[in-house]
Formats: structure tokens, C-alpha cells, sequence
């Protein structure tokens, strides 16, 4: 058991730079010497980013019950949208990666069949594929769904393909040695062993779709965390603009931990974790 | 498929456990062709416990793959059970070197795995393996994961799974060869008890000429590719066997003959191949 000071100890250690950097800036910006339209100082952004999380109405004048009202603000009501548009494109995404992707790993046949396309299709960054999306579906949230989803489609995709593929053949031998057959064999061996680099795919699926949602926010939809950083721009409120992004950074940060956590759970015998 | 899962109740108690004639193993690549094995003729009796014992190259773990029925030969027939081999199953349960345990399942869900596969009631698939669990003193470890157990407890694991099949023979592909000198000696001892009491016909491919002695009723001897059997030299010691006894001492002296001169005709192949580089 670490001790109290020890602790403390790390705890300086870690957070020193990073304060120490948001003293120096805000000296500079409070100085003059950085101009604060360009650059805001930490205080300014703070406080703004207060502002954008308040509730926008107070509560005698809302109407609404205790808990709607303290997530009535600009920012909870962008950060719910972000956040849902990320994983209805995620579930789109990964749900018909997924199983094309066992359809494929598996059956060398279907690989053939759809690899070609596949690789032609693949190098497209999904960005350029806004003005197609937007002159499919519109604006708003159906194109974002599709930009997201394909973001997530092509890691999801050859993760899957090279996790069912690269499973060790002696798991195979073992288990056709046991009397295991085609489903068998499918559900309890090949599926269990591909999970670590599929669990990988997913992980990089939903970052690609995190990049993706704030691309489209500003582009063809108007609310959510990437539309409000552009909207900032335009108003010229550079604090806000910074805030916006430091929000960006801290849903990333929470998608991230779930999906380590998730990783850490469904992974528990797998030799590479530090076994605890 | 139906050849692959034979119900072991139904087959006939025959005493040749094994029979394989004229087998030959070719691997054929795009540059060159490989005689693994060439003209093997092999009897196993029904509860013998057989070494195959050979240098590297000699094609041991070849012939019993062929056995097992993962890698069938080129020619020749290969009987096993009473039944012509085509490919793998559970009556010819085999334990690999790697252990090959399924990481994702824990020790007692590893046990269980081969009996689910049969379908038998999960009752009676719980008292196997607890019963198993019991008798290799893996009980405080049922619910722990491969990842946390040694060599020597990953194959008792290994060998434990492949007892609940019941399996009339075992196949055991150089399964101590990873362990260290004092966990092979008590794992082989433990294999012994297990062979005795459960009069199974185990096939044993090593590379170690005391470990072949000290395991077999007979030691197959095999040449250097291509794989022949060089000869049979049975061993007609009580268990448990004394390696200093002056029998098990000649024996070994007979055999590293043997198998030194396969040993330098795969070390003279080596040194053709390095120094075609």
C-alpha cells in the first residue's frame, strides 16, 4: 500500500508540468503578450465553459423537473447528441462488419468474393466521402450516421477477418481431436480465439467514428460538440472554442475507458494482461 | 462424418489396437518433395504402451499425426480401433506438446470440453470432472485460467482432458519435453499409474532415450528421413524401472547406438543445408 506521502508524492509529480504550463499561459494572455482573441486565457475559458454547461433558463422559468433542468444546457444537450450519433454509427458500423467479417475470415470462398472490392474501397478516407453523404441523405443526422458507421466499418472489418484467420491451428487440431464439428468448432474455438484482435478492431472502429461525428457535426448537422466549435469560430468566442474542445477530448476519454474496461472484462484469460 | 465420432462401446475389443502397413508420408512443395516416411509397418497391441523415439527429421510426430488423423499418408493403411483412419476423433485423443489448452476456458470448463461435445447429461459430466480434477490435484485450481498454471499443471490439465473422453488410446506427441527434469520424472510416473490403471494403449513420441525406457513395453526406433522403422526393441522390466539397474544401463547404451548413428546423418544433412545458404 502506497503512502499518504507517496501519493502526494506521484500526484505532484504527474500534474506539475500541466500546471505549470496553465500558469504560464495565463501570465502570457494576462500580460498582453499573447493576443486573447487568438489565445484566451485558462481563466476565461474556465468560465465559459461554465457558461456552456449552465442550464440556459433558470429553474422558476423552465418547467421541467430538477434533473432535465441541471442537463438543460448548450452543453450536456451537445454532448448527448455527439455521443449518440458515435454509437448508433457505431452499431451500424460494427454490426454488419462483424458478421461479414466472420462470413469472411471463415469461408475462403466469400473472401474471395468480396475482398476486391473490399481493397478498392478501403483506402477512401471516410471524409471524402461527405459530399456523396450529403447528397444521399441530406442533412443531418442520416448522413452522419453513414459517415460514422463507415468510419467504423473498415478497422471493425479486417480486424475480424484477421482474428478468425489467425487462430492457432493447434487450438484446431485440439478440438477436431475432441470430436468438435463445423459449429462446434465455430462458436467455442475460433470465436473465443479471435475476440483479442477483434475486441482490437472495435477499439479502433469507434476512435475512427469519434473523428468522424466531429467532421460531420460541422458539416452537415447543426448541434453537437464538433457543430459548436464552428459555431464558436464564426462568433469569433476563442474561449469557447477551446472549451468545446477540451469536452471533445474528455468524451473521448470516457469512450476510451469503456471500451478498456469492456476489453479488461471479456478478456480476463488472455496471457498479455498483467495477471492480477 | 460418422467414421470420425465412433461410439468406443460399440468397438470391438480387438487385440491389435493398431495396425499399420506399407504407410508412406510425402510432402511435396513447389520446389521439392520430401519422403517423410517410407514403407512403415507397425502392430500395436491393445494396452501396450509403445515408444517411438528418433532424432529430429525422423518423422516420429509425422506418423502419429497420421495416427491421429490430421495429415493421412500418401499410401498404405493405417487401422486404428478397428477402423481405417480418415480423420481426427475422440478415440484416438492425442496430447501435444504445447499443451494446447484453450486459453479462453478455465481448467475445469477445458476437462468438461470433450464431454460436452458428446452430449452427455451435465450431471454426469460434473462427476467426470470433478472425479478427474480429484485425481490430478487439480481441484483448487478448476476455476483458474491456462494463463496462470505451469508447465507440469498445464498437462496434467492436457492429460485430465483427454482421460474424460475414455478414449481407448492416447496419443502423446513429446508431452514432457517442455517440462523440467523433476516434473517429467513425477509426470511420467503419473502417466504410468494412469496407463496401469486405466489399461489404455498409449503411443509415445519422444526424442529422450531414457524416457523411452523408463515408459515403454517396446521402443520403435526410427532412421532419419526418410522415416523407417530401424527396429523394435521391447523392454522387459518391472515398473517402477531403476535407471541404474545394469539392465536399464544397456539398454540405453543399445539404443543411443541407434539412434547416434540417425542423429549424424540429420547433423550431416544440417551442415549440406547451412552451407547451401
Amino acid at each position: 500500500m502506497r503512502s499518504k506521502s507517496q501519493m502526494a508524492k506521484q500526484l505532484l509529480h504527474a500534474t506539475v508540468l500541466p500546471i505549470g504550463l496553465l500558469v504560464v499561459w495565463e501570465l502570457l494572455t494576462r500580460s498582453g503578450i499573447i493576443n486573447p482573441q487568438i489565445l484566451p486565457a485558462p481563466s476565461k475559458v474556465f468560465l465559459r465553459w461554465i457558461a456552456y454547461a449552465k442550464p440556459l433558463v433558470p429553474y422558476r422559468e423552465a418547467h421541467l423537473g430538477f434533473l432535465a433542468w441541471i442537463f438543460s444546457g448548450e452543453l450536456p444537450l451537445d454532448l448527448f447528441a455527439t455521443s449518440y450519433r458515435v454509437v448508433v454509427g457505431f452499431l451500424i458500423g460494427a454490426g454488419l462488419a462483424l458478421p461479414l467479417g466472420l462470413f469472411m475470415g471463415t469461408i475462403d470462398g466469400v473472401y474471395k468474393l468480396f475482398n476486391p472490392l473490399i481493397q478498392i474501397l478501403r483506402p477512401i478516407p471516410p471524409i471524402a466521402y461527405i459530399p456523396l453523404a450529403i447528397l444521399w441523405f441530406g442533412l443531418g443526422n442520416p448522413p452522419a450516421f453513414f459517415l460514422i458507421s463507415l468510419g467504423v466499418f473498415f478497422p471493425v472489418l479486417m480486424n475480424t477477418i484477421s482474428g478468425v484467420r489467425n487462430v492457432d491451428s493447434i487450438y484446431l487440431r485440439a478440438a477436431q481431436n475432441l470430436g468438435a464439428g463445423g459449429l462446434t468448432m465455430f462458436v467455442r474455438v475460433i470465436l473465443p480465439a479471435a475476440t483479442p484482435q477483434i475486441l482490437t478492431g472495435l477499439r479502433v472502429g469507434i476512435g475512427v467514428g469519434f473523428i468522424c461525428v466531429i467532421v460531420a457535426e460541422m458539416i452537415a448537422v447543426n448541434n453537437g460538440l464538433g457543430f459548436r466549435i464552428l459555431e464558436a469560430r464564426e462568433f469569433f468566442w476563442s474561449d469557447k472554442i477551446i472549451a468545446g474542445m477540451l469536452t471533445i477530448g474528455l468524451l473521448g476519454l470516457g469512450i476510451d475507458t469503456a471500451m478498456n474496461r469492456l476489453n479488461d472484462y471479456l478478456l480476463r484469460w488472455h496471457r498479455g494482461l498483467d495477471s492480477k | 462424418m460418422d467414421s470420425c465420432l465412433p461410439e468406443t462401446a460399440g468397438i470391438a475389443k480387438d487385440t491389435l489396437q493398431v495396425r499399420i502397413s506399407r504407410v508412406h508420408k510425402v510432402f511435396t512443395t513447389d520446389t521439392s518433395e520430401v519422403v517423410a516416411l517410407k514403407d512403415i509397418n507397425l502392430e500395436i497391441n491393445s494396452g501396450e504402451f509403445i515408444c517411438i523415439l528418433g532424432p529430429s527429421g525422423c518423422g516420429k510426430s509425422t506418423l502419429l499425426n497420421a495416427i491421429a488423423g490430421f495429415s493421412l499418408p500418401s499410401s498404405g493403411k493405417l487401422i486404428a480401433n478397428g477402423k481405417e483412419v480418415t480423420c481426427p476423433g475422440p478415440d484416438r485423443a492425442m496430447v501435444f506438446q504445447e499443451y494446447a489448452l484453450f486459453p479462453w476456458m478455465t481448467v475445469a470448463q477445458n476437462v468438461a470440453f470433450g464431454l460436452e461435445i458428446k452430449k452427455l447429461p451435465k450431471e454426469q459430466i460434473a462427476s467426470r470432472v470433478n472425479a478427474l480434477l480429484d485425481k490430478f490435484n487439480l481441484h483448487e485450481f478448476r476455476d483458474r485460467f491456462p494463463k496462470d498454471l505451469s508447465g507440469g499443471m498445464k498437462q496434467r490439465v492436457a492429460i485430465a482432458r483427454v482421460l474424460a473422453l475414455d478414449s481407448p488410446m492416447m496419443l502423446m506427441d513429446e508431452p514432457f519435453g517442455a517440462l523440467d527434469a523433476l516434473t517429467r520424472r513425477t509426470l511420467q510416473d503419473e502417466l504410468l499409474r494412469i496407463w496401469m490403471e486405466f489399461k489404455k494403449t498409449v503411443i509415445f513420441v519422444t526424442h529422450s532415450i531414457q524416457e523411452s525406457i523408463y515408459l515403454a513395453d517396446r521402443v520403435v526406433v526410427m532412421t532419419y528421413r526418410p522415416g523407417t522403422v530401424k527396429s523394435i526393441v521391447p523392454v522387459v522390466m518391472q515398473h517402477p524401472r531403476d535407471i541404474n539397474s545394469p539392465q536399464f544401463i544397456s539398454l540405453q547404451k543399445e539404443l543411443t547406438h541407434m539412434v547416434m548413428e540417425e542423429q549424424m546423418r540429420y547433423q550431416e544433412d544440417e551442415v549440406i543445408l547451412a552451407a547451401g545458404d
